[in-house]
Parts: structure tokens; C-alpha cells; sequence
């Protein structure tokens, strides 16, 4: 049975390849995109935390802002 | 009435559907993949190498309808003036180009059991690698220009153009003698499918839209973020 669907009569390296391929650039992707995701929100959150005080709770009172922030340390603080 | 799409309120909803819509693309993905590899038969003519189908199909529909996304798009973007729909067709970019990848190199991996070789100048696959050129043409001019309304303009401009295409890799197999057969699933004709091939296929098709989503929602969250970015500095 394993081996049935391992080898595919004989066309096992097309096909096995063909999904792997597709799989792995899945992979690729996902992971380029949340690393690019995490850059930009670990940027924000710096800039954040440099604020001056009063900036910091202008900025805090800005949903989009909130959310952000809410997936970042500052939000455990 | 455009205008109104606010990238501040779709901001809430995209980072919780992101998480939901990870899950659902890995529960239909499994199933998808046992279908396509165990579960169906293997055609009576090509064997085993049919599978292959499963995955350079739907890749090839979803590149071709995310560029048809675009270009709509696009058309809109320079009417209305719409910077929200300039994120978007930018967001939606990398998946599609993505797609058109995977169609191409499981189009040829197919080719060389069932026609004996790994590339024809073929009209289908010609017509599918301009596509590719079309969407690295659009992707790179988003990085290549630093003006963000030069860079939008350019961009809806190789969009529109790219339209072109869409129908040329549609109709290629009926208006030219190709290696390709006719479409053998049809939206407004009947499908000539077997049921045992559909299914596998429907669901590996809902797997990479629900991938292309993803990675969709992932990228306009981020391009979001970036403009924020800019926002603290005027603060």
C-alpha cells in the first residue's frame, strides 16, 4: 500500500515532486511574509516605546494604533 | 462611497481573520491532499501523473483570477484615485505571482511524462509565462519607483495592460492547435470531470484560495503597519 502510493506506477517522482514543490514555496511565502509582518510591527513598537509621554498616551487613545500594539510587548506592559 | 472602505476599520477584523482562516486552510489542505494522492483513481490514459493535476490547476486558476482581480482593480485605482485599492492589488501581488510559479514549473514537471519533454513554446504556456512577466513587471515596480502616486500609476498601467492576457490563456486551447486540452471544467457548460477527480480538486482549489487570503491578509496587514510607521514620525 505505502509502496503503491510511493512509487504511483512508476510516475512517483513527477508527482511527489510536483507537491513538494508546491508545499515548500507555501512554506517559503508564509514565512517571508511573517518575518516582513514581525519587522514592521517590532519597528513600530520601538518607535513606540521613544515617544515622548504625552505623545505616547495621544497615540494610545487611536484604535489602529491599540491594535498594533496589541499584538507587541507593549502590550504586556 | 469608495473612500469609505477605511483601512483603519478592515485593520480589527484582518488580524483576527487571519488566525481562522490559517486553520481552515490547513484542515482543507489535508483533506485536499489525502483526496488528490490516496483517495482518487489514476486516469485510464496518463496513471498516476494525473495527480499532478491537483495542484497545477487550481494554481494556474488562482494566479489568473488574482490578476483579474488586480486589473479590475486597477481600472478603479486610476479613475477614483482610490489609495486603499492601490494596498490592496499591491497585497494581492506576491500570492498571485506565487501561483503563476507553481503552475508553470508543475505544468512542466507534467509535461515530461505526458509529452516527452519539459517546455513547449505552446500558446497555453507561453501565454502563462507572460503572465509571470506581467506580475514581476507590477511587483517590481512597486520597488523600483520611490514616489508612492508615480509608483501606483506605473503599476495600475502594467495591470491593465496584463488584462490582455487573461483572455488569451483562457481561450488559447480553443482559438490555437495546443499540447493542452480543452478545459475540461466549465462554469456554464458541462463539466466533463468524473465526480472522483472534481472533488479532489475543488477542495485542493478552496485550499490555495484560502492560502492566497492568508498571505493576502498577512501583506495588507503589514503594508498597513508600514504607513502607521510613517504616522509616529509626524506625531
Amino acid at each position: 500500500m505505502i509502496n503503491e502510493i510511493l512509487l504511483m506506477n512508476g510516475y512517483g517522482v513527477y508527482v511527489w515532486s510536483s507537491f513538494v514543490f508546491t508545499l515548500s514555496i507555501f512554506g517559503i511565502l508564509y514565512s517571508v511574509i511573517k518575518l516582513q509582518l514581525a519587522k514592521e510591527q517590532k519597528k513600530f513598537e520601538m518607535k513606540f516605546r521613544n515617544l515622548a509621554s504625552e505623545k505616547i498616551e495621544f497615540a494610545k487613545k487611536q484604535e489602529t494604533f491599540r491594535e498594533i500594539l496589541a499584538n507587541t510587548s507593549v502590550s504586556k506592559i | 462611497m469608495l473612500n469609505n472602505i477605511n483601512p483603519t476599520k478592515i485593520f480589527f477584523i484582518i488580524n483576527r481573520l487571519q488566525k481562522y482562516i490559517l486553520i481552515l486552510f490547513l484542515v482543507v489542505l489535508v483533506i485536499g491532499l489525502l483526496e488528490a494522492l490516496v483517495f482518487s483513481p489514476e486516469d485510464y490514459k496518463q496513471s498516476d501523473s494525473v495527480r499532478i493535476m491537483y495542484v497545477h490547476v487550481p494554481a494556474a486558476w488562482i494566479s489568473l483570477g488574482i490578476f483579474s482581480i488586480i486589473s479590475i482593480l486597477s481600472f478603479v485605482i486610476l479613475i477614483f484615485k482610490n489609495k486603499n485599492f492601490s494596498l490592496i492589488t499591491k497585497s494581492l501581488a506576491p500570492s498571485g505571482f506565487v501561483f503563476n510559479i507553481i503552475a508553470l514549473v508543475t505544468g512542466s514537471i507534467w509535461g515530461k511524462p505526458t509529452w516527452g519533454t519539459w517546455w513547449a513554446w505552446d500558446a497555453r504556456i507561453t501565454s502563462m509565462l507572460l503572465l509571470a512577466v506581467f506580475y514581476l513587471m507590477f511587483i517590481l515596480s512597486w520597488r523600483i519607483i520611490d514616489q508612492n502616486d508615480k509608483a501606483i500609476k506605473v503599476s495600475s498601467i502594467i495591470a491593465i495592460l496584463g488584462l490582455i492576457n487573461v483572455p488569451i490563456i483562457k481561450f488559447s486551447v480553443d482559438w490555437w492547435s495546443t499540447l493542452h486540452q480543452p478545459s475540461s471544467v466549465n462554469l456554464l457548460e458541462e463539466t466533463t470531470i468524473h465526480s472522483s477527480m472534481l472533488l479532489p480538486l475543488s477542495l485542493m482549489t478552496a485550499a490555495f484560495a484560502l492560502f492566497s487570503v492568508l498571505i493576502f491578509l498577512m501583506k495588507y496587514n503589514t503594508e498597513l503597519i508600514k504607513i502607521k510607521n510613517k504616522g509616529l514620525d509626524r506625531l
